[in-house]
């Protein structure tokens, strides 16, 4: 809220107040998942509403990893924004159904399902940190200068910054990939397609800025639309283990 | 205890006039012989500014007389430049000189720095009693308050700071970029002396003149680069200033785009400072390249100035706030810390130590 103010009133001062909201945020978002696994007796990714707010929880995590590292001013303001988002849909949507039967536990399933969510919550700060340089980027091309720019970090940071949590998300979204190959049970065939789609799709935004094929704004623009893709694909998935529970 | 500011500035004088006031070395000493129990001298190249505190009332021309630089000076006309504010008056026009409000570039912070160096000056002295340290101290506190809760100083002002600041927001630290002068006009020398001063460690002049761009080399500290190298540099550099007095333009998307396939991921930042340009326009719209005209880039710095005039109300309020706050204070009296003559130098713990 005062982050949405201060905003407004162009007299924003990022800093510690950011880190510290957050942090608080995770703190909740990690006993509430840790109550939540406790009383099903396993990892809390069993209907779509924990893979929501477990998708929250990592988006959170990799914020406090990855902001003071990289001191990029403002992310926190942007990141807050979609945690709410993120959260506030799992708790208004009827969406935490529990399962008819009871689910047993599956080590290399919630390694898996777990993994993937936290390399979601990577793509999700690049596409975080690919909106900010798109963002700054048009103010310098157009020289129409707001009172953002001033606050936003500089385009060399914020790219580097991008490649850093590309190459961490691909790291582990290919380990929870290939974790899911050792779940022991069939998986549709679709949702295999569409994972592996996804990898491809950063796999071939990395290769295009290792190669330096791609311009840093295509990067960018790219990270976004990756994880739009991604998103939609864990909403597939955990939509349609919901809809046909083994 | 009366506390008084008498001076003049560049509001109400030209540079001449502010030079026959200039004061000399112990005029605070003078000045309290005058009958000021405690004088402090404020002089920048704006401003010649008495702020003093004392039982009777001391008259302007007495402290005229004080600030003279000689004492063959006489006084005449120029006792009508010399303004006066008393107590809530003083406290609100030290409040708003320290904050920038009163500057002739307003929100710049250069102010600040030369008030705290007049109060160490009068502290060492002992010319700054109890009263002035309040004053003082309170005026610190408000300038920070005033720039940390407004706008007040963002932006750059002139056309070598906004370049400076883009720079900064393309390249973060400048301490990698090399940058290449190409024509020796005054304006991108200086561009060139602004980015120097923000670490830029490897410039390189080319001009026409290889005399020109020798003895400009020289004087920034750069290199000189043969006028038909410079197309070749440009894959290797990060910033370009352009200032040629060519009529056609020297840089267009075509000859660029060959430049920047060995660089894609990193950017290039034109300043086309040239009348008439020396860049294409269309070069904007390539991919990694920000270019800036002289006229954008003096609209950036008119925008800032606009920008900061916007702020004065919000930075009047916080001033007309601590006014009130210091005028109830200092009715009660200098505190026990104070009279002790336990002054702590300027510093951001000593403001709150001896705050009221």
């Amino acid at each position: 809220m005062r982050t949405s103010v201060s905003l407004r009133s162009k007299n924003f001062h990022a800093g510690w107040f950011n880190f510290l909201v957050i942090g608080l945020g995770f703190i909740f978002q990690t006993a509430f998942l840790s109550i939540r696994g406790h009383s099903l007796g396993r990892c809390p990714l069993t209907n779509l509403f924990e893979v929501f707010i477990f998708l929250a929880w990592s988006v959170a995590l990799i914020y406090m990893l990855v902001g003071p590292a990289y001191r990029l001013s403002l992310m926190g303001a942007f990141t807050a924004p979609l945690v709410v988002l993120l959260q506030g849909f799992a708790l208004l949507m009827p969406i935490d159904k529990p399962h008819s039967g009871k689910m047993s536990a599956n080590p290399w399933l919630e390694f898996h399902a777990s993994i993937s969510l936290i390399a979601y919550g990577a793509f999700a700060l690049a596409c975080i940190a690919g909106v900010m340089y798109l963002v700054q980027e048009h103010q310098l091309k157009t020289h129409e200068l707001h009172s953002i720019f001033y606050h936003l970090p500089p385009l060399t940071d914020l790219f580097a910054a991008i490649t850093k949590l590309l190459w961490l998300g691909f790291a582990l979204y290919t380990l929870g990939l290939v974790s899911g190959f050792f779940v022991g049970q069939p998986l549709p065939w679709t949702q295999v397609i569409c994972a592996i789609g996804v990898w491809v799709l950063y796999a071939a935004i990395l290769q295009g800025r290792h190669l330096r094929r791609l311009a840093p704004k295509r990067v960018a623009a790219l990270c976004i639309i990756g994880f739009s893709a991604a998103l939609t694909l864990l909403w597939g998935i955990t939509f349609t283990a919901q809809m046909n529970p083994p | 205890m009366n506390l008084f500011c008498v001076g003049l500035s560049h509001h109400t004088s030209n540079v001449e006039t502010r030079e026959r006031f200039t004061g000399q070395a112990g005029t605070d000493c003078v000045l309290r012989r005058a009958g000021c129990g405690e004088a402090l001298l404020l002089t920048t190249c704006n401003r010649v500014e008495v702020y003093a505190a004392a039982e009777a009332c001391v008259p302007t021309e007495e402290i005229a007389r004080c600030l003279r630089r000689s004492i063959d000076n006489e006084l005449g006309d120029d006792m009508s430049a010399f303004y006066r504010h008393e107590n809530a008056g003083c406290v609100q026009h030290l409040f708003r000189v320290v904050s920038g409000l009163d500057s002739m570039v307003v929100g710049e912070t250069e102010i600040l720095g030369q008030a705290k160096k007049a109060y160490e000056l009068a502290r060492e002295s002992g010319a700054a009693g109890p009263y002035l340290h309040r004053l003082f101290q309170r005026a610190f506190r408000v300038a920070k308050q005033v720039r940390t809760h407004t706008e007040i100083t963002r932006g750059a002002v002139s056309v070598g700071s906004v370049a400076v600041d883009l720079a900064e927001k393309i390249f973060g630290d400048l301490t990698n970029c090399k940058v290449l002068l190409l024509g020796a006009g005054e304006t991108s020398e200086r561009t060139a002396r602004a980015l120097i001063s923000r670490g830029v460690p490897d410039l390189r002049v080319s001009n026409r003149s290889g005399e020109r761009a020798q003895n400009l080399a020289r004087l920034v500290a750069g290199r000189a680069v043969r006028f038909e190298e410079w197309p070749e540099q440009c894959r290797e550099i990060d910033i370009l200033i352009t200032s040629t007095s060519s009529e056609i333009p020297l840089l267009t998307p075509e000859n660029l785009m060959p430049m920047l396939r060995d660089r894609v991921d990193r950017p290039l930042f034109i300043i086309d400072i040239a009348v008439p340009r020396d860049v294409d326009a269309n070069v904007n719209a390539l991919d990694g390249v920000y270019l800036y005209d002289i006229d954008s880039l003096q609209l950036i710095a008119e925008q800032s100035l606009a920008l900061r005039r916007q702020q004065i109300a919000a930075a009047e309020a916080i001033i007309a706030l601590h006014v009130d706050e210091f005028d109830r204070s200092i009715s009660r009296g200098p505190n026990q810390q104070s009279l002790m003559g336990n002054h702590p130098p300027v510093g951001e713990g000593s403001l709150r130590a001896s705050e009221l």
